[in-house]
């Protein structure tokens, strides 16, 4: 066994219990977050120098390292980073649990770096419940009453989806016997398995899956975990839970279900239902929104159903794979970049206001144009307009999706996304055209707009140059081809 | 052609837009003499590229291709030809003076001219992409430009306007992209020049050529306006303010007509021949309905949008016919249409500005308080109705001369005459508008109403020389578009 591969995990749970254990010792609790941000650094460098290095398998081929798990370990990582950058002002508000916060953060992080490299239903479990139980802290960590009855109900949702999950993983080993990805196909080719509880047990996963990644049906809990939850945690479960759900998912239903192709065709047509659901959904309810928080978690819903578009390809197109699964990868960090943006302009901003409603956002273009600037370039790259990433994200997965005769979701989409404009743009509406309550600028330390900067360059970058990216998203997917 | 002409055309706007939104100067003036240098070099550089486009050699000029997204095949590919080079010139012409129309924007100059710099790339992208990408991009990026622009520095329900403007474009958009995504799949190719030579009969099309054709027409429709498409135009148009009026009328909705000839005509001539009829049918209820509407206006720039739909009808009408000469009158009457109806716009910001009213059954006698905009007025009027010797009356007459000629459809001499019943109601309503503004007892109360100043005079007589010049010799323009439109014509097989 080759630990060398497993290096920034390692890292990562260091920096984590040394960051508890020096909270007990140190008064200067600001030495945590850059201790945290050192620990990232460190662990993203170790992740870096992986690159290009071929599939290679860990502990009994539970973990693989292979270049998609290194491309989501570089993702997460990064959304840590920024995700703790952007929390230096906001981390007051935690009082007494600033390092138990950092500490969350990095082992929720590691959690969803273990799920995406999880090659076994067993380690995808326990992945996926270290990244969760780290989350449902980290919702209660306001310690308020919307705080605490977000976590509460993030809580009671996530233990039912896991258990649907498992049981759904206990359904798909008592047909194959086995729960390793690769051994489950090499199973359902073999001995042909054609059993309903099979494909019960393939259901029940998409449902827990779907959990993570806010699909409709499985999204009643994102409203409200998102509104109460601390802005920064609502930033990070908005990209980082989903990202990971998404990794899991790319993994699971090509390694173990990818085969025969009739199967994977119908669940990448389920995958499409899915994602016209969550579009339709989340678009319209987001509509009446007036908290800004809560609209953005419906627009998460509806962002999911983009994915989703991809997913669907990817099991539609299973035969005559063309990357259809890069377009997601792409997808996911135009979107992390996007979705963090807007967040951490969100925390600057309402820190000020103290307010979470679109309304008191009211003349945000004059009291800080800069802030006003960043949060409508990410909203603009929410809807989808060039120059923005999210523009280019939806037209590389649209694009593989209506070459693989999903022509049809392609252009619900494209509608779905219109409907977007509409609320996201109530937003631009009211910062630049209301006239302001207060003449007050929005003031901000250094390390939260570095942040931002980083989003907003990401995001304007993503959107002009995006060929670079592209490029590692295919050579991260190359494994599906293999 | 070493130097990249059309990068520094395509890209000078968008320099000037940052260098205006970032440069700190205390004195107002600087933004608008900023915002008119830059406008005015892509002028003097389209003029130059004008004047040494090759006439006899036709084909793509001017052409910059570099590789952007490999993954996408997808280039930075630009070029000109004959129907795109006098669009980019009247778009430069245009937004020069945009600058100069608004030099009496007192709100928030900076990011008022910041935004329209913006938009003029953007219209100069969409006509000078030769990828399908970049056009689109070009296509979209418009959007948020006109966003900011209406809904700040617009009048009225400014708000509604704006909104519904942005939903209008995007949702045309959307068919638009999945037309785009279509053609790329059935070719593998995102170059605009490459598809049209080797049209789509070639491959195997995944999906129907039809249906293709359908997305990405709607997309233009949306933005031509079409009947029924149309209902953004008015209130943008109304709410807008004036230079952004100008634009809207002057380019952008061109970009529409440009959409459908470079994409729907020449890479689906077949189809564009099977659906001609019923297309030809909506232009003739654009054209009627249109003038129709427009007599029952009492808004001065309400009026001059509706009568925008009425004039892009024969836009759509001379595309349809499908012949050389009525496309050629498409392409002219798309020019000449920009500068009436952005003359048009210009008046009309005019009187709205300095007599304040802007319901014309409250105006009245304004001839003797202000005779040159009235003098302006009345020729622009006159060239919006196809008067002789203005450039309406050039472009309206090659429309139905292609048209009744044109054996694209069967009874198109038919439709070509109920068609020319339009501008009947075209010189009732201008007649009507012109009356009610100008004539009539002089009111007191306009009594100290301002006539135009050195400015202004400066842009209407450029604005009239451009229209009577091309009125009097539209050969400076149709030599021009002749170039890019017998290709076009070849593969329609006419």
């Amino acid at each position: 066994m080759n630990l060398e591969l497993f290096k920034p995990e390692i890292t990562l749970a260091a920096t984590a219990v040394l960051v508890i254990l020096l909270d007990l010792f140190v008064q200067q609790k600001s030495i945590t977050k850059y201790l945290s941000l050192a620990g990232i650094i460190v662990a993203g460098v170790f992740a870096a120098l992986m690159t290009g290095e071929g599939g290679s398998a860990l502990f009994n081929n539970m973990v693989a390292a292979d270049s998609f798990a290194v491309f989501f370990k570089l993702l997460f990582l990064g959304i840590a980073f920024l995700v703790i950058l952007g929390s230096s002002d906001y981390e007051n508000k935690f009082a007494n649990f600033k390092s138990e916060y950092y500490a969350l953060i990095l082992l929720s992080t590691l959690g969803m770096i273990l799920m995406a490299s999880a090659t076994d239903l067993i380690t995808i479990y326990v992945a996926l419940e270290l990244a969760s139980v780290s989350l449902y802290v980290l919702v209660s960590l306001l310690k308020d009453k919307k705080s605490t009855e977000a976590a509460i109900k993030y809580l009671l949702l996530g233990a039912v989806a896991s258990a649907v999950l498992l049981y759904g993983m206990a359904l798909v080993f008592g047909s194959t016997g086995e729960t390793q990805l690769t051994a489950i196909t090499q199973a359902v080719q073999a001995s042909s398995i054609n059993s309903p509880a099979f494909y019960v047990g393939i259901v029940l996963m998409i449902g827990g899956f779907g959990f993570k990644i806010a699909a409709v049906p499985f999204q009643m809990w994102v409203p409200d975990v998102y509104e109460g939850a601390p802005t920064t945690v609502t930033g990070y479960l908005s990209v980082g839970s989903k990202a990971a759900g998404f990794a899991v998912i790319l993994r699971v239903f090509f390694s173990a279900f990818g085969m025969p192709f009739t199967m994977s065709h119908e669940w990448g047509i389920i995958f499409a239902a899915l994602a016209v659901v969550s579009m339709i959904v989340g678009n319209v309810a987001a509509i009446p929104q007036t908290n800004i928080k809560r609209m953005l978690g419906y627009s998460s819903i509806a962002q999911a159903g983009y994915l989703m578009v991809g997913l669907a390809t990817f099991g539609v197109a299973m035969s005559s794979t063309m990357y259809a699964e890069s377009g997601v990868l792409f997808f996911l960090v135009s979107y992390a970049l996007t979705n963090l943006g807007a967040f951490i302009a969100i925390v600057i901003i309402s820190d000020k206001i103290n307010s979470d409603n679109i309304a008191d956002y009211a003349g945000m273009g004059k009291r800080s144009p800069l802030m006003a600037l960043a949060l409508t370039l990410c909203l603009i790259s929410l809807i989808g307009i060039p120059p923005a990433a999210g523009f280019m994200a939806k037209f590389y997965i649209f694009s593989l999706a209506a070459q693989n005769g999903l022509l049809w979701l392609v252009i619900i989409a494209a509608i779905n996304s219109v409907i977007s404009a509409y609320y996201y743009l109530r937003v631009v509406k009211v910062m630049w055209f209301d006239s302001a309550l207060s003449k007050e600028k929005v003031p901000s330390s250094v390390l939260p707009k570095v942040a931002l900067a980083i989003c907003c360059a990401g995001v304007l970058l993503l959107g002009i140059i995006p060929g670079l990216l592209m490029k590692l998203a295919e050579l991260a997917s190359r494994m599906f081809t293999a | 052609m070493d130097f990249n002409w059309l990068s520094t055309i395509l890209f000078l706007p968008a320099a000037g837009a940052i260098v205006i939104a970032l440069i700190k100067g205390k004195d107002e003036k600087l933004y608008k003499w900023l915002a008119a240098v830059f406008t005015a070099i892509p002028l003097a550089l389209a003029i130059y590229l004008f004047v040494a486009f090759d006439r006899t050699a036709g084909g793509i000029q001017f052409e910059e291709s570099y590789l952007w997204i490999s993954p996408l095949n997808s280039y930075y590919h630009l070029g000109v030809d004959g129907l795109s080079l006098p669009l980019v010139l009247l778009t430069t012409f245009l937004g020069f003076l945009a600058v100069l129309i608004s030099w009496k924007v007192t709100s928030r100059p900076r990011e008022f001219f910041a935004w329209l710099l913006l938009l003029e790339t953007s219209i100069i992208g969409v006509f000078v992409s030769l990828d399908l990408l970049l056009f689109f991009i070009m296509w979209e990026i418009e959007v948020i430009p006109m966003y900011f622009l209406i809904s700040v520095w617009g009048s009225g329900r400014k708000g509604y306007s704006a909104t519904k403007y942005v939903i209008y474009t995007l949702l045309g958009s959307a068919f638009m992209l999945a037309g785009i995504l279509s053609l790329y799949f059935t070719t593998g190719s995102l170059s605009m020049v490459d598809i049209t030579n080797s049209g789509l009969g070639m491959v195997q099309t995944a999906m129907p050529a039809a249906a293709i054709f359908w997305l990405l027409f709607i997309g233009f429709a949306v933005k031509l306006p079409m009947f029924p498409l149309h209902t953004w135009l008015p209130d943008a148009h109304t709410d807008a303010p004036t230079a952004v009026s100008v634009m809207l009328a002057g380019v952008l909705i061109k970009m529409g007509g440009y959409g459908m000839i470079r994409l729907c005509v020449s890479m689906f001539p077949t189809q564009a021949q099977e659906y001609a009829q019923i297309l030809i049918i909506l232009a003739l209820i654009g054209i009627i309905y249109g003038a129709a509407v427009t007599l029952m206006q009492k808004d001065i720039k309400r009026m001059i949008a509706y009568s925008s739909i009425s004039h892009m009808g024969y836009v759509l009408l001379g595309i349809f016919a499908l012949g050389e000469v009525s496309l050629t009158g498409a392409s002219l009457q798309m020019f000449s249409h920009g500068i009436v109806t952005g003359l048009l716009f210009a008046m009309a910001g005019l009187i709205i500005h300095n007599v304040e009213v802007r319901d014309l059954t409250k105006l009245g006698g304004l001839a003797k308080q202000i005779p040159i905009i009235m003098v302006v007025f009345v020729i622009a009027g006159l060239a919006s109705l196809g008067l002789p010797t203005t450039s309406g009356f050039a472009a309206e007459f090659l429309v139905f001369l292609g048209s009744y000629t044109s054996n694209a459809v069967a009874h198109l001499n038919v439709y070509t005459i109920i068609a020319i019943i339009g501008v009947v109601l075209t010189a009732g309503y201008i007649l009507w508008m012109l009356q009610q503004s100008f004539h009539g007892p002089v009111k007191k109360e306009f009594d100290k109403v301002k006539d135009a100043d050195g400015l202004e005079k400066f842009y209407m007589f450029v604005l009239v020389a451009v229209i009577m010049l091309v009125g009097i010799y539209p050969a400076v323009l149709t030599d021009v578009f002749k170039v890019g439109i017998e290709p076009i014509v070849k593969l329609i097989g006419g």
